[in-house]
């Protein structure tokens, strides 16, 4: 299927035939006796950008970490279209919280780990870094290590390192919850971007409903306690999208109408 | 007021804020300088004889009047502290390896490791001389005092390494070799070299009280023996001269360790990075 074709269906907010990766039935508790997950059926559609957004303890990080695979399901499955992605993180990016720098290693060296891991030759390596580095516009500071940099250019060397696999599913763990806000709506700008360049999947966990309408084409919104879907939202608006949508009435719309599915899902001993 | 505090220090630093790394070095030299001088003047103005209490001048000529003899034992104690030294650096980073690698290993051992430490050396010395010789002994000490510190240091390190990087490791399917050499052990070098840096002065502490307590006597031995001997002919002056030459010893070992340290961090580590102003 090609781009075009593609982004119509998005556009018409129709299902694409097969999703990417499907969560069926999915129960996840620890333990410790938490139900973090219980019976959660979610469909990623390729090329989408779809966000999780809820209160803390709804288990929208431990959704992203299942489908990383850094943790198992308790119940449920999830099926992947093609039955050998999934199975190590060649086809994953996965961008944590916070940075996850290696402190002794130059830019360079930390976003060639996972082409290192995956036993890449090394001059495919140095090509796909350099590729990737540009891409976030950190190609003048290969050689600079992490402790030099700020925190924004930190978080887009951990983009880069996510992206050097060129995967085709891009998990995001409240990437930006740390940053200022100007820097924050300059790596959104960044990654809508990319994400159209790439046409790689992105699942995004946020706490920001502003920020998860500006990027998504599809928002999710979950309730804790047991940690569960409760509403979902289609954005009908082309990708990427420009500073010019945040003055758009279907942002303010969307937001509103996120907002208050969100304070619905919330317990009143619920809190972002 | 304050206003006047706050324009008299933007002005112009106070002298000790502008000048700290040359009084670093000043200071403690000044001071030295000043205690020998008094000392000497003392021993001079006194006339206390030089086998009650030898003035500096007397310590430095013995230096060199025994020069031969103390060089020789000198290389002797270095030569084993620093192979105790070597010795216990890669004991106790293979041990610290194995214990994160298996807890059955860490539980069978980890007590073992903890009497070895809490048990005065001066207290095994003599057993260990019975069983192994006086140089046997002598390496044996330097090696266990040296032992825990790094073990000790290296463990908290491999276990301090970032969560995340953990998770990201596994997310490309790392191996648990890949994670040890491009994870745990990097993250592990600030608390190794620490480890490294106190070992360093107690395996020399290890072998001259190892060599005091053993009794080693005759050709081939250390600067222990020498201030024994010394002692006993009354030569007061080169039992200084020794104290003084392991002295150096000890600064040496710390230098270098330290050297190695800065260098191998000075690009990352907070420990090893000037603060900026």
């Amino acid at each position: 299927m090609n781009q075009a074709v593609l982004s119509a269906a998005l556009a018409e907010a129709m299902p694409s035939p097969a999703p990417l990766v499907s969560l069926r039935d999915v129960s996840k508790s620890f333990d410790n006796g938490t139900v973090a997950l219980e019976a959660l059926s979610l469909d990623v559609f390729e090329g989408e950008f779809l966000s999780l957004i809820g209160p803390s303890g709804c288990g929208k990080s431990t959704a992203l970490r299942l489908l990383a695979g850094l943790s198992q399901v308790s119940g449920g499955s999830i099926d992947w279209r093609d039955p050998a992605r999934g199975e190590r993180g060649r086809d994953i990016g996965f961008v944590f919280q916070e940075p996850t720098l290696m402190p002794w290693a130059s830019v360079e060296a930390n976003a060639a780990l996972p082409l290192k891991l995956l036993h890449l030759p090394a001059g495919e390596i140095r090509l796909r870094v350099e590729q990737a580095l540009a891409l976030v516009g950190l190609h003048n500071f290969r050689s600079a290590y992490p402790r030099e940099l700020s925190g924004g250019m930190k978080m887009r060397v951990s983009i880069a390192r996510a992206l050097v696999t060129r995967p085709k599913l891009l998990l995001m763990d409240e990437p930006f919850a740390a940053l200022d806000e100007i820097t924050r709506f300059r790596l959104n700008d960044d990654l809508a971007r990319l994400q159209s360049e790439l046409g790689c999947t992105v699942v995004f966990v946020t706490h920001s409903v502003y920020e998860s309408v500006y990027l998504s084409s599809r928002i999710v919104i979950m309730a804790a306690r047991p940690g569960r879907i409760v509403h979902a939202i289609d954005i009908i608006a082309p990708l990427p999208r420009e500073e010019a949508f945040r003055r758009d009435p279907l942002y303010g719309a969307v937001c509103a109408e996120a907002s208050r599915a969100l304070h619905d899902a919330m317990g009143s001993a619920d809190h972002l | 007021m304050s206003a006047d505090i706050k324009s008299s220090t933007q002005a112009r630093p106070p002298f000790f804020e502008r000048h700290a790394a040359k009084l670093g070095v000043a200071l403690p030299v000044v001071t030295l300088a000043a205690t020998l001088g008094l000392w000497e003047f003392y021993i001079y103005a006194s006339g206390t004889p030089a086998y009650k209490l030898p003035a500096p001048s007397d310590i430095v000529k013995a230096t060199i009047s025994g020069w031969s003899i103390l060089f020789s034992s000198l290389l002797v104690t270095l030569r084993i502290a620093l192979l105790g030294l070597l010795s216990a650096v890669i004991g106790g980073v293979v041990i610290a390896i194995l214990f994160t690698r298996s807890r059955w290993i860490e539980m069978c051992f980890s007590p073992y490791a903890v009497i070895l430490q809490v048990t005065p050396l001066i207290a095994i010395a003599p057993l260990l001389n019975i069983y192994f010789g006086f140089e046997a002994t002598i390496y044996l000490s330097a090696f266990i005092v040296g032992f825990f510190p790094v073990l000790s240091n290296t463990l908290t390190g491999l276990r301090s390494t970032d969560r995340g990087l953990v998770n990201l490791f596994a997310l490309y399917g790392a191996s648990p070799l890949e994670i040890l050499f491009r994870l745990q052990l990097p993250s592990a070098l600030p608390y190794f070299l620490s480890g490294v840096r106190i070992a360093g002065g107690l395996s020399l502490i290890g072998a001259i009280a190892a060599e005091l307590v053993s009794g080693a006597a005759g050709e081939g031995t250390g600067l222990a023996f020498r201030i024994t001997e010394s002692g006993y002919r009354g030569n007061i002056p080169r039992m200084f001269a020794a104290v003084l030459l392991i002295c150096l010893c000890g600064i040496l070992i710390y230098a270098v360790t330290s050297l190695v340290s800065w260098l191998l961090l000075r690009r990352w580590h907070e420990s090893a990075l000037r603060q900026d102003a």
